[in-house]
């Protein structure tokens, strides 16, 4: 019995033997993109978990060709790479960057954002666990509203990061981008179409994949993919599309499930009172009213 | 993929990695050593389905003649792989070594 998605990418593993935590959700982020991409994809990595994880000399976890860079050149690096590979006349390759979210939203953004204007032929994934998780679980741009960091601690009086999730979706999508996309590791099949999908289309390719953190979640190792499911259940991130001037929704949820069951799994979360909790189902569905407007639905 | 640990045989000095920049996929050390529980494959409930293969972040089981086989070396026992399975294929047991 055969997996149609399983049937469609490669058999051979590009990101092996690495020292990422068990259950970790980036790493399967990574290492399910580059089974789409294969052997010819040259992947760029920032400081972050995936190349603290991926290089740990001697030990060199990736088969296919990657290298570091600076935290904040994720893109400018890509850019570099598609450019230097095509002045030597290579034309099967594709320069693909695995930043994290604060690599992504906060550090590399001025980078991302450059490339996306001068519209290079590179991928760039943004594997977002919500926080800085490599140097020990520190609030990033993308943390969401009353999560527990260690520079967002929840006492009796603030519970937890007091700001909303930038909407990184939306900004790489307001450059004009040929395409973005967000997806989630609990939905796999849909995040493996969309790396497809983006390594057809030329210029740059912005995807956002949902990668939970069994460490900094607080979240027993075998509920990553789980929880990666359920926080698209309900409605607290969504799977979405951007191309050709206009948003589709891919996934739309017939009710959502509970939010409160979703945040209490999660260490990070244990600490919310109720008015917390109904300040973040109101942001949800006010987002989701935006979604209803503005997006279509196939 | 090159488990060059798992090959026991001799090798030169310029096989061996200098500088970070080396040959991709240059494996010298196993994971098993962090697992406490680990995941055992049941082969008459498995339909060979490949979710577990999916959805394993390490990469280490492979569909083989119709079922699941992991790779114990980097196998990390984080138990993805039971809480995907639909047919209860994958149980947990205790490491016992």
């Amino acid at each position: 019995m055969g997996n149609p998605t399983a049937e469609r990418i490669s058999r051979d593993e590009y990101f092996y033997g690495h020292k990422a935590c068990a259950g970790c959700g980036g790493s399967l982020a990574v290492r399910a993109a580059l089974k789409v991409l294969g052997q010819n994809a040259v992947s760029v990595l920032p400081a972050g978990c995936m190349s603290a994880v991926g290089f740990n000399f001697p030990q060199l976890c990736f088969s296919n060709n990657s290298i570091i860079s600076t935290f904040a050149g994720t893109a400018s690096m890509l850019t570099g790479i598609e450019a230097g590979l095509r002045a030597k006349g290579h034309t099967d390759f594709t320069a693909v960057g695995f930043a994290g979210d604060g690599g992504t939203a906060d550090i590399g953004i001025q980078a991302l954002s450059g490339a996306i204007d001068r519209n290079d032929n590179i991928i760039y994934i943004c594997y977002d666990n919500e926080a800085y998780m490599n140097t020990g679980i520190q609030k990033s741009g993308l943390t969401p509203f009353g999560a527990r960091t260690t520079t967002t601690p929840a006492g009796e009086h603030i519970h937890g990061n007091l700001r909303p999730k930038k909407n990184m979706f939306e900004i790489a999508a307001a450059h004009g981008i040929p395409y973005a996309a967000t997806a989630s590791i609990g939905y796999l099949p849909d995040f493996i179409k969309k790396v497809e999908k983006a390594a057809k289309i030329r210029g740059t390719k912005y995807i956002h994949v949902i990668a939970p953190c069994p460490t900094g979640w607080g979240i027993a190792p075998d509920q990553t993919v789980e929880i990666a499911k359920e926080v698209v259940d309900c409605g607290l991130w969504y799977l979405a599309e951007y191309e050709n001037d206009s948003f589709t929704l891919n996934h739309k949820p017939k009710t959502f499930s509970s939010v409160e069951d979703y945040l209490k799994k999660q260490g990070r979360f244990r600490h919310l009172d109720a008015a917390d909790l109904e300040t973040i189902i109101q942001s949800r569905d006010k987002k989701w009213a935006f979604i209803e407007k503005n997006f279509s639905y196939r | 993929m090159k488990p060059y640990l798992r090959e026991k045989t001799t090798f030169s000095a310029s096989e061996v990695p200098q500088a970070t920049a080396f040959e991709a996929g240059y494996l010298v050390s196993v994971n098993s050593g962090w697992r406490s529980i680990r995941p055992v494959i049941e082969p008459a409930r498995c339909i060979g389905c490949e979710q577990c293969y999916l959805y394993c972040p390490d990469g280490v089981i492979a569909v083989q003649n119709g079922k699941a086989v992991i790779d114990y070396d980097f196998c990390k026992g984080c138990g993805i792989c039971a809480k995907i399975c639909k047919t209860g294929a994958v149980r947990m047991e205790a490491e016992r070594e």
